[in-house]
């Protein structure tokens, strides 16, 4: 049996089909594996491997390179607060510590009931909102104490539910393959292809 | 102080809650600026944009004409859209691919159109969800409405464009390992030479790569005409530009700003652009152009915001972004949260990056911490010299790509403005700001 679905599979083949070089999907096929999962399984990285056509190590090593790619399990709802510069000049330490212990986790933990995994962010480019906040990679921007907490209590009770998707899930829009119209070259050996020349 | 008020160009359609859609973006001349490319040569296209001088907004600064000049010539080319936006503080790209999409998407095309490739893609941030999904239906509706795709409106041009999520690591905005990444690898930059991607980048091929903003600009300049987008502005810096406002002041946000007839000060401070800093606190310093730049003081307020008069006074304006830290900002910690960052991101490829950054960041962390020696300062800067011999601006490079040689901007401005807050650190056995 397959572990990725059929609808799953089906939208990565298609993905795979937008590239010159099947390769090319492995991320956007990780980002797939996860919205069916939540996390990278062993399984799914299997079966990634097998669609752009490498060792399963190799897409491992791949994603392990990438923030967004989780090979653990994570909470249905990934929280990410930036402290980086701008938002720590607004109050993003206090807002970390504030979510650690309403939370009753550290950093980097998730809670017990599987609903939340509190991640300390580098700059995801909202600054002007600061103290920034992601959950499930959509914004939430200009956060104190208090209206962290009444987010917290929005996404627990599924107030929130058609705002923030499930972890994993980035393009809820159909990814058009175009008309491939460009001349694609078949397979190239490597990156390291031509002679070098001045720029 | 003078705010002018120039034409909006990237920005035009910001009052319209529907910024996004295909709808709006027609009613309000979109797509007529491919519509008026496809009636000229390529070369044509690109001679506008030459006489733009448009330079590049993802940080170099360097003209995008002459980038699509150096593109190799071969059968197969590409064009890729670099929205990984990850410097931080900047947050000018995020705006624009959610806000108008359409308007970046009709810019790849010209692009595209001018320099000859049927395939682009856009890299956009993983972060992005949002705007992962508005490029993606932009696309799909400038599919189906015919500007993009096989015959562009009618013509015998041909193209196809990709939207591609990346997946959460600043240096894959480093335009050579975004091929990387592209390419389905860890995000690791390639040296150059010889890997300049208008000579061999992705999949081997020539390659431009191009920040958001930049092409953005490309539907108002062949609409309008390179001569106007360069009447604007001064010099090299033409036209107008965003600047990512943040930190401590009242109103933080992303400002179209013409270029050089406006100051730091304007920035900060004008009513309708900053509007100033809270509480009525002093000025204590700026990072002018993403956490890579050396800081400015009070002094340097009255400066203009263009690329060379910024570059002249030792700094540089980089991704357009604009911090503000006023006097109650513990310069120390600022600098060790930069590094940090630096730290967290090196992709270790560099000896001098991967443990200079290390390094770097637990000294500063003790000096914030209380733990702190006198010495310490000198070897930060030794530290930083290993990375970037001389320490000097703009910076010697030792490594790879330039995030190395970006780790010392902050450290040695730190040190150079506020020597006496890192000795009162060490003095008092901690932070004096608590
Ligand atoms: C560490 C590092 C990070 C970068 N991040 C970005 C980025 O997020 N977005 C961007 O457009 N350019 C970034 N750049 C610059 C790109 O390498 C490249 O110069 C730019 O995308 C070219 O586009 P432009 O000429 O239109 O500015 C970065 C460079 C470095 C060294
Ligand atoms: S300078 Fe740093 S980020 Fe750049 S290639 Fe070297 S180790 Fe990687
Ligand atoms: S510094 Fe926090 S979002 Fe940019």
């Amino acid at each position: 049996m397959a572990h990725l679905s059929e609808e799953t599979t089906a939208r990565a083949r298609e993905l795979v089909g937008l590239y010159p070089h099947r390769r090319s999907a492995l991320i956007p096929l990780c980002h797939l594996a996860q919205e069916q999962d939540g996390w990278l399984r062993p399984e799914a990285i299997e079966e990634i491997a097998a669609l752009v056509g490498l060792t399963p190590a190799e897409v491992l090593a791949t994603a392990t390179f990438y923030d967004m790619l989780h090979t653990e399990p994570v909470g249905t709802y990934m929280i990410s607060i930036c402290t980086n510069i701008a938002c720590m000049l607004r109050g993003a330490d206090d807002l970390l510590s504030h979510a650690e212990e309403s939370l009753g986790v550290a950093a980097g933990g998730t809670t017990t009931d599987g609903m939340f995994t509190l991640e300390e962010a580098e700059c995801v480019a909202d600054c002007g909102r600061a103290p920034c906040v992601q959950v499930n990679h959509r914004f939430f921007g200009g956060l104190t104490a208090d209206s962290f907490d009444t987010l917290v209590e929005d996404l627990r009770s599924g107030r929130l539910a058609a705002d923030v998707p499930p972890h994993g899930t980035l393009i809820r829009v159909r990814r058009n393959g175009g008309l491939r119209v460009g001349t694609s070259t078949g397979e190239v050996a490597s990156s390291t292809a031509t002679e070098a020349g001045e720029a | 102080m003078t705010i002018t008020e120039p034409p909006r160009i990237v920005t035009s359609r910001l009052g319209y809650e529907d910024s996004h859609t295909l709808e709006r973006y027609l009613a309000t001349g979109g797509y007529e600026g491919l519509r008026k490319a496809l009636t000229m040569t390529p070369e044509q296209v690109a001679a506008e944009v030459d006489a733009a001088s448009l330079l590049g907004r993802g940080g170099a600064g360097f003209p995008a004409g002459r980038k699509w000049s150096m593109l190799r010539k071969a059968p197969t080319t590409y064009l890729v859209v670099n929205g990984d936006e990850s410097e931080p503080a900047t947050f000018k790209d995020h705006m624009l691919v959610e806000r108008d999409p359409h308007q970046l998407v009709e810019g790849v095309v010209i692009a595209a159109y001018a320099l000859g490739v049927a395939q682009a893609f856009i890299y956009l941030r993983g972060e992005f969800a949002l705007g992962l999904e508005r490029v993606q239906a932009a696309l799909n509706d400038a599919y189906d409405h015919g500007a993009v795709g096989r015959g562009i409106f009618g013509s015998d041009f041909s193209v196809d464009v990709v939207v591609h999520p990346g997946a959460g690591a600043y240096i894959c905005g480093e335009e050579t390992a975004l091929i990387e990444s592209l390419e389905g690898k860890r995000g690791f930059p390639r040296i150059k030479p010889p890997y300049f991607p208008a000579v061999i980048g992705l999949y081997g091929e020539p390659t431009v790569v191009n920040n958001v903003e930049t092409l953005s600009n490309l539907p108002w300049i062949v609409r309008n005409g390179g001569s106007a987008f360069a009447a604007l502005g001064e010099g090299r810096s033409a036209g107008t530009r965003l600047f990512a406002l943040s930190g401590h002041v009242r109103n933080p946000g992303v400002y179209e700003i013409e270029m050089v007839k406006t100051t730091f000060r304007d920035l900060i401070y004008a009513p309708v652009l900053g509007a100033g800093i809270p509480g009525g606190r002093d000025l204590k310093a700026i990072i002018p152009g993403g956490v890579s730049a050396p800081w400015f003081g009070p002094e340097h307020l009255d400066l203009p915001l263009g690329q060379d008069e910024v570059a002249a006074a030792g700094s540089m304006l980089g991704s357009g972004s604009v911090v503000v830290m006023d006097d109650s900002t513990c310069a120390v910690r600022a600098a060790w949260r930069v590094t940090r960052f630096f730290w967290r991101e090196s992709c270790g490829q560099c000896t001098p990056c991967r443990e200079g950054s290390g390094w770097l960041e637990k000294i500063l962390r003790r000096i914030e911490d209380g733990a702190g020696r006198e010495d310490d300062l000198d070897l930060l800067m030794d530290a930083c010299d290993n990375i970037s011999p001389g320490v000097a601006w703009p910076p010697q490079q030792t490594t790879i790509c330039v995030l190395g040689p970006s780790i010392p901007s902050s450290i040695a401005s730190a040190i150079r403005m506020f020597r006496d807050e890192f000795l009162l650190h060490v003095k008092e056995g901690g932070c004096p700001h608590g």
